[in-house]
């Protein structure tokens, strides 16, 4: 049996907790897999420990118990092998948007000339329309430019994968769509593996191949994995039209609703073997 | 109501100063009324010199008097006629110049151990007892300690400037590091910066406008101590001018000097605001 390029076995993380020695862990037993170029998206309740998952597959957190593999070696600290978009776009407030960028191309890249640097950190900012505001600094900047930022800092090193941590969550939702099609733009471009945390529903259909679903915490789980049966690349247009997108939708809210609270496994949930579900594969049947 | 009349707050203060200027040279021209007779025996104020001569008039000066000083000390601030008569421009240059060692050799120190004690939580608190008690001291305590262990008045000067702009820049130094926003370090985290790096490029300027806060707040300290600490060391300075003058009972030149210490210090200040607003950075 082949490894995915990415796995996670086993994950689970304790908070420590005052005059606690055992405290509930905001997650545990979580496994699952990352195939090369494919986006795969967490959808789940706010606690249910998604942001402490992208961080601990960022390096910037540690797991309690269980390990990350990534490319056949397991993930520990930080590394220019995963680049991250952080919810709050964390860009250097004194630095310019080109400086931003070039930072993160000159951590990768130190032998480069300063041409060379300059170059690379425009080429990704103008991916994410940003060529007029390179000399812009952050408080000159929309939300949604800096967020573009933040992607173009990401990209431009060209890592093996791709973490972002909710990173349309502040944005209006005209914002919001535009920026999703320039990542889609960018990631259909460069064939980047994405892992992104979200909860919003239209969001993980527009963008993900597999949409992993978790149940609230604390002791969180995977519930299931969802196969997204529309190809690539979609498009936020006609995506409603597709006859799958409505009981996928339906089955993703329904989740988010209901299940996730309640969530009951059967006798043959296997948490290291997540149940993968096709809901809307048969409407394409049908149609 | 300002925003319209720019012109506003100037006149006012033009107007403050007038009425400043006014009740000073009332205040000091009553005593000059013309007295009938002699007021003081010829024989006494030749026994008493000069100042008795001048009989019931006060030694304070109006207005004109001190105008007309401070023309003087403009047209001729550097002149050098011996030890006890100097030019204003010399004793501020002095004194400029004792702060300026003093202080930088305190940021030299204080930056690069605030850096320190902010990174590592450990050192903070090991530290932390010592500065708590430190900081607190008058630096003119430190002045006797400093003349017997170093020897020398002007070199006793400076340290005790370095002592009193040492603690603003290095408590701010190490608050500025130690609250550098979590999210600036996680970027760099994941973009493996070397330490020195994130120390020079993200770190620092991050702290900076705290840095600089601290850097402002012990350039003004260390302006108001180098007056006292001049009075005691002598020899040179604008604090030892003062005291020179007072010995002189030429409050023209005290007063003179009072000015040019109050622009000067203002100056320094304006100088710092002017470097942290070139290193602040807006979100």
């Amino acid at each position: 049996m082949t490894q995915p390029f990415l796995k996670i076995e086993g994950l689970k993380r304790q908070f420590p907790q005052a005059g606690q020695p055992n405290p509930d862990p905001v997650f545990e037993d979580v496994h699952f897999g990352i195939e090369r170029g494919q986006f795969v998206c967490v959808l789940g309740h706010s606690g249910c420990g998604k942001t402490t998952i992208l961080n601990i597959l960022a390096g910037l957190d540690e797991a309690t118990a269980g390990h990350v593999i990534m490319d056949g070696r397991e993930v520990r600290g930080p590394s220019l092998d995963r680049g991250v978009v952080f919810q709050s776009h964390a860009l250097m407030p004194w630095l310019s948007a080109l400086k931003n960028v070039e930072f993160a191309v000159r951590s990768r890249h130190p032998e480069w000339t300063r041409e060379q640097v300059r170059a690379h950190a425009v080429k990704y900012l103008e991916m994410v329309h940003l060529g007029h505001a390179i000399d812009k600094k952050p408080a000159e900047l929309s939300g949604g430019m800096k967020q573009r930022v933040g992607i173009a800092r990401a990209f431009s090193i060209e890592p093996k994968m791709l973490l972002l941590d909710e990173p349309f969550g502040a944005l209006d939702a005209l914002t919001r769509g535009s920026i999703q099609s320039e990542l889609i733009g960018i990631v259909e471009a460069t064939k980047q593996t994405v892992f992104m945390i979200t909860h919003d529903v239209d969001e993980a259909i527009l963008l993900a191949d597999r949409i992993v679903l978790m149940t609230n915490g604390p002791r969180a789980k995977i519930a299931e994995i969802v196969v997204n049966p529309m190809p690539r690349p979609r498009d936020r247009e006609t995506l409603h039209q597709q006859p799958e997108f409505y009981p996928l939708r339906n089955h993703l809210v329904d989740f988010l609703v209901k299940r996730s609270r309640a969530f009951a496994p059967g006798a043959d949930w296997d948490p290291k073997n997540p149940p993968l579900v096709y809901p809307g594969a048969p409407a394409r049947a049908a149609a | 109501m300002t925003r319209n009349k720019p012109w506003l707050a100037p006149l006012l203060s033009v107007l403050f100063f007038a009425l400043f200027v006014g009740v000073w040279y009332l205040a000091t021209s009553t005593t000059a009324a013309p007295v009938a007779g002699p007021a003081v025996d010829p024989e006494y104020a030749a026994l008493l010199g000069a100042e008795a001569a001048t009989g019931g008039q006060s030694a304070m000066p109006g207005p004109g008097e001190v105008a007309a000083k401070i023309w003087e000390h403009v047209l001729d601030p550097f002149y050098d006629r011996g030890t006890n008569d100097k030019g204003l421009g010399i004793q501020i240059g002095y004194s400029i110049a004792r702060v300026l060692a003093g202080y930088l050799l305190a940021a030299l120190v204080a930056i690069p151990l605030g850096f320190l004690i902010g990174m590592s939580p450990l050192v903070y608190k090991a530290l932390d007892p010592f500065i708590q008690i430190l900081k607190p001291i008058s630096p003119l305590a430190w002045m006797p300690l400093a003349l017997y262990t170093i020897k020398d008045s002007g070199i006793s000067a400076i340290f005790v400037i370095f002592i009193c702009s040492l603690w603003p820049m290095l408590v701010n130094t190490a608050f500025g590091v130690a609250s550098v926003r979590r999210e600036w370090l996680n970027v760099a985290r994941t973009l493996e910066v070397k330490p020195i790096r994130r120390a020079f490029l993200v770190i620092l300027p991050a702290a900076a406008p705290t840095i600089l806060t601290g850097m402002r707040i012990s350039i003004g300290i260390a302006w108001l101590v180098i007056v006292a600490a001049e009075m005691l060391v002598g020899g040179t300075g604008i604090g030892y001018f003062v005291w020179n003058e007072w010995n002189n009972l030429s409050i023209t030149n005290i007063i003179t000097a009072i000015l040019l210490i109050g622009l000067v210090g203002m100056l320094l200040d304006h100088l710092l605001a002017w470097v942290a607003r070139a290193i602040s950075w807006r979100e």
